[in-house]
């Protein structure tokens, strides 16, 4: 019960956060030059000073700042996060149609990075200064140091170009028009370069913080209990010391979810994945202001939830952790 | 003979190259009997630890038995593989540790840590599993031990945690208990509970212990044989009686004799001065801030008024929450009180803001517990100590010449000055920490559990130390302390403290002789061996 209540108390801090967003949005558009009626004036072609001006009644740009900022705030809170000129459409469905792709690569690198990571870094600290532990060391510097466009280039140049095993981009293959289990398959065969270009990073990092906090535990006196008791050393290093040495790296992770999206632009890019990263790209490049916005908004909304979804995993998983 | 539980014979534990010593302990014969608690005592490195790790097998890396044997149940535990040793730990060997807190696995409940000692060594189910797991608990005597069962190691006291851990122990009736100063980390109540569970656990069990101490008030408590070890070596061993009473060997005499007294030694009475130190109603509370609701919150002083003259040494006694380290970091303006006053040398000082306090600042200093913790580990000797008289405005030459000529006060040799604090032992690091707050001149001392991290010879040595320092240059001693025994020697008066507030207050001799207040004589009840330092005093030369 209690820890339902931290929880709440946590999720009572990010509400304020994801308020700060907005505010910030709103106040990024009032500092853009020119306001949204003589963007559309000028982009519709005939920008009479009437016709601005009948805009600006039509979309409340004439009214004072504060009755604005509510609108906006009353707005953004029903998933009406204005509208993009560029692409014809309301931003929101824009992202939305975007989201679940991205919210696929994300989670998917995220996931496997943590996991095999986890592993990879309970398995160097056991097998301690052996041939393993080097070559797990050896392998995630390198990792750690390659950068992420690059990996993606020479990735689809070996596996793709070479060897003709996996589709170079795209989220899949519509032509072939594939449905039910064969169409994931094909998503998933699209989403393998991707994935690992993305996580390839965070792999390395985790692997190392989780060697590094094993070696810590294993010192730790409730490590020498469970072998006074005559428990068999697997069983040590399962049943007591990976939930233990597990917590730093899982606040970490938390910690990094912005990060995660951010190397998502560059990947998507690369591998022409239609999710966030590639539309903010394209936002970007035709300045279209509005758009942008949203897709800041949804990500650093995004980065609140993930984060609230590592804290909620945290007090399950650390029962001192309480309000 | 038929009852000897463990047969260690010539036992040696090699240290790994560039250690202290080739071999943690040498030759080491130590022979245990059922139903017998056998105490290995010796001071912090004499290698009694892993002496007591080597027969679990459980030696750190890098460390091994390379000689003798120790026999149990006919296996020779030295030689035993892995799995052969699995099956004794636990089952026919158990072992509690020093500190409960971080034994037990923080993310597990009491009662799964517990079942899981019967999980691995016996075919009962679930159920049956966690029967028993309660029954182990109510035997060690826990109130509710279902609740217990339940909750996480940071939900239980100290005491609690140490009652878990005997029961995790005990769990399948092991013929061996090894115990690793399992008291030491508690106050000194509980530790009269704990000792007094293990020994009443032991007799109606007929289990033998091997208790490893350093405290020869533990020894007179509990055990039936005691074996002294002295830097590896076991250089005296013989029932409990007989090595108290008659100590053979010169290094059990000494260190005998370094075991503070339950008595108010002779001295002369201190002049009573003026006040140079005075707490008025001093109150301070911690709020626990919560977003719903009102927190919970903690008195940590409820109005503590208290007065040290000149020249004089006041104790603070009590057990950990008591209030006696925040009453004194209060007194010294290192915490700031809600209410109340703090009067230093006739200067009001509770609320000056911290830049007008350094005038103030000079006339009083403290000296911490942890020697090792409160040195700067990159600073050389000299600068430690002339660190502070520099930032009051020394020219750093006279400052250096100050330091060096408190060296020799303190008893080290002047060469010490240039050299680093990790060269130095914990008594010597000690004496440093005394240099450097003697070092602004002080009238007043603030010493906080100075000697509790000290082994016992080294101990008696810095309490004569200190006292020796105050009498000289008529300084007041405020001294926080847990143990009545080093209180009595050192204080003209004692404060007893409890729940944040004093309950007693009195000359040490009256507090002795016939203390008032209900829980100043439990207090004294607890203090291990009691019984045996006040026949030791009654019997010592005056």
């Amino acid at each position: 019960m209690r820890r339902w209540r931290y929880f709440g108390y946590r999720l009572a801090f990010a509400l304020p956060v994801v308020f700060g967003i907005l505010v910030l949005n709103f106040f990024l558009i009032q500092l853009a030059p020119g306001d949204a009626a003589s963007v559309l004036a000028g982009e519709s072609g005939a920008a009479s000073p009437e016709y601005t001006a009948m805009l600006r009644e039509k979309f409340g740009l004439d009214r004072p700042l504060l009755e604005q900022f509510w609108a906006y705030i009353g707005n953004a809170l029903q998933f009406n996060l204005g509208y993009s000129f560029r692409n014809d459409s309301p931003v929101f469905e824009l992202i939305l149609a975007r989201l679940g792709p991205t919210l696929l690569l994300m989670l998917t690198a995220f996931g496997a990075a943590l996991t095999l990571g986890t592993a990879l870094g309970v398995l160097a600290a056991v097998a301690r200064n052996s041939w393993r532990d080097a070559l797990i060391s050896v392998v995630t510097l390198i990792c750690y140091a390659t950068p992420v466009f690059w990996l993606g280039l020479m990735l689809i140049v070996v596996f793709s170009v070479n060897l003709n095993w996996l589709p170079t981009s795209g989220f899949e293959n519509i032509a072939e028009g594939y449905e039910g289990w064969e169409r994931w398959v094909d998503i998933g065969r699209h989403l393998i370069m991707p994935g690992t270009a993305l996580g390839l990073f965070y792999l390395a990092l985790y692997t190392r913080v989780m060697r590094a906090s094993m070696l810590e535990q294993t010192g730790m006196d409730y490590v020498t209990t469970a072998r006074a008791k005559g428990q068999t050393e697997r069983k040590i290093v399962f049943g007591h010391m990976l939930r233990n040495a597990f917590l730093p790296v899982l606040t970490m992770a938390g910690v990094q979810a912005g990060n995660l999206i951010g190397g998502s632009v560059v990947v998507e890019t690369v591998f022409g994945w239609p999710g966030l990263g590639t539309l903010a790209f394209n936002a970007l490049q035709s300045r279209d202001l509005n758009l942008l916005l949203g897709i800041f908004f949804i990500s650093a909304s995004l980065v609140v939830i993930i984060n609230l979804v590592v804290e909620l995993l945290t007090i399950t998983l650390d029962p001192r952790i309480q309000a | 003979m038929s009852d000897v539980v463990l047969d260690i014979a010539n036992l040696t534990i090699g240290l790994p190259p560039g250690a202290d010593r080739a071999a943690a302990v040498q030759g080491m014969n130590l022979m245990l009997r059922a139903g017998e608690v056998t105490c290995l005592v010796g001071e912090s490195g004499s290698g009694k630890s892993l002496a007591a790790r080597a027969v679990l097998g459980l030696l750190p890396p890098r460390v091994g038995v390379t000689a003798g044997s120790i026999m149990f149940e006919g296996q020779d535990l030295t030689k035993a593989t892995p799995a052969q040793l699995a099956k004794i730990r636990g089952a026919r060997i158990g072992m509690i540790f020093q500190e409960p807190m971080t034994a037990l696995n923080p993310l597990h409940s009491i009662g799964r840590q517990i079942e899981e000692v019967l999980s691995i060594h016996t075919s009962l189910d679930r159920r049956a599993r966690r029967e028993k797991v309660v029954a182990l608990l109510a035997d060690v005597h826990l109130p509710e031990p279902a609740r217990i069962a339940r909750s996480f190691p940071h939900q239980l006291s100290g005491g609690q945690r140490q009652r878990a851990m005997i029961a995790m122990a005990l769990a399948l009736d092991p013929k061996l208990l090894i115990a690793d100063e399992p008291t030491t980390a508690l106050d000194v109540t509980t530790q009269a509970q704990i000792l007094h569970l293990i020994h009443e656990l032991q007799r109606s069990h007929g289990t033998a212990v091997l208790f490893i101490t350093h405290d020869f008030g533990v020894v007179a408590d509990i055990a039936d044989q005691v074996a002294v070890l002295q830097r590896g070596v076991l250089v005296e061993a013989g029932p409990r009686d007989a090595v108290l009473n008659d100590p053979q060997h010169a290094y059990t005499q000494a260190l005998l004799a370094a075991v503070p007294r339950l008595v108010v030694p002779q001295r002369a009475p201190t002049e009573p001065g003026i006040v140079m130190l005075e707490s008025i109603k001093a109150r301070k509370e911690y709020r626990q801030r919560s977003l719903f609701g009102r927190g919970r919150s903690t008195v940590a002083l409820d109005a503590v008024s208290v007065t040290l003259r000149r020249g004089e040494t006041l104790g603070l006694v009590g057990e950990s929450g008591s209030g006696k380290s925040t009453l004194a970091r209060a007194m010294t303006r290192l915490l700031t009180i809600d209410s109340g006053d703090i009067v230093l040398d006739g200067d009001e000082i509770t609320r000056i803001p911290q830049r007008l306090m350094r005038p103030h600042r000079q006339k009083i200093q403290m000296i911490f517990q942890d020697p090792y913790a409160s040195l700067n580990p990159r600073q050389r000797i000299v600068d430690v100590i002339a660190e502070g008289p520099i930032i009051h405005g020394l020219p750093p030459a006279e400052a250096e010449a100050r330091a060096r000529e408190l060296l020799g006060l303190v008893g080290l040799d002047p060469s010490a000055a240039d050299r680093y604090p990790h060269e130095f032992s914990g008594g010597q690091r000690q004496r440093i920490g005394i240099a450097r707050a003697l070092a602004l001149r002080p009238q007043v001392l603030v010493a906080d559990e100075p000697v509790s991290a000290l082994d016992v010879s080294v101990q008696a040595q810095v309490l004569a130390l200190l006292a020796d320092i105050k009498a000289r240059l008529q300084l007041s001693l405020l001294f926080v302390t847990h143990d009545l025994r080093v209180a009595l020697q050192i204080c003209d008066r004692i404060a007893v403290m409890r729940h944040g507030a004093i309950v007693e207050l009195a000359d040490t001799a009256d507090i002795y002789h016939s203390p008032q207040h209900p829980y100043t004589k439990a207090l004294f009840a607890a203090v291990p061996g009691a019984a045996w330092l006040q026949k030791e005093a009654a019997h010592a030369p005056p």
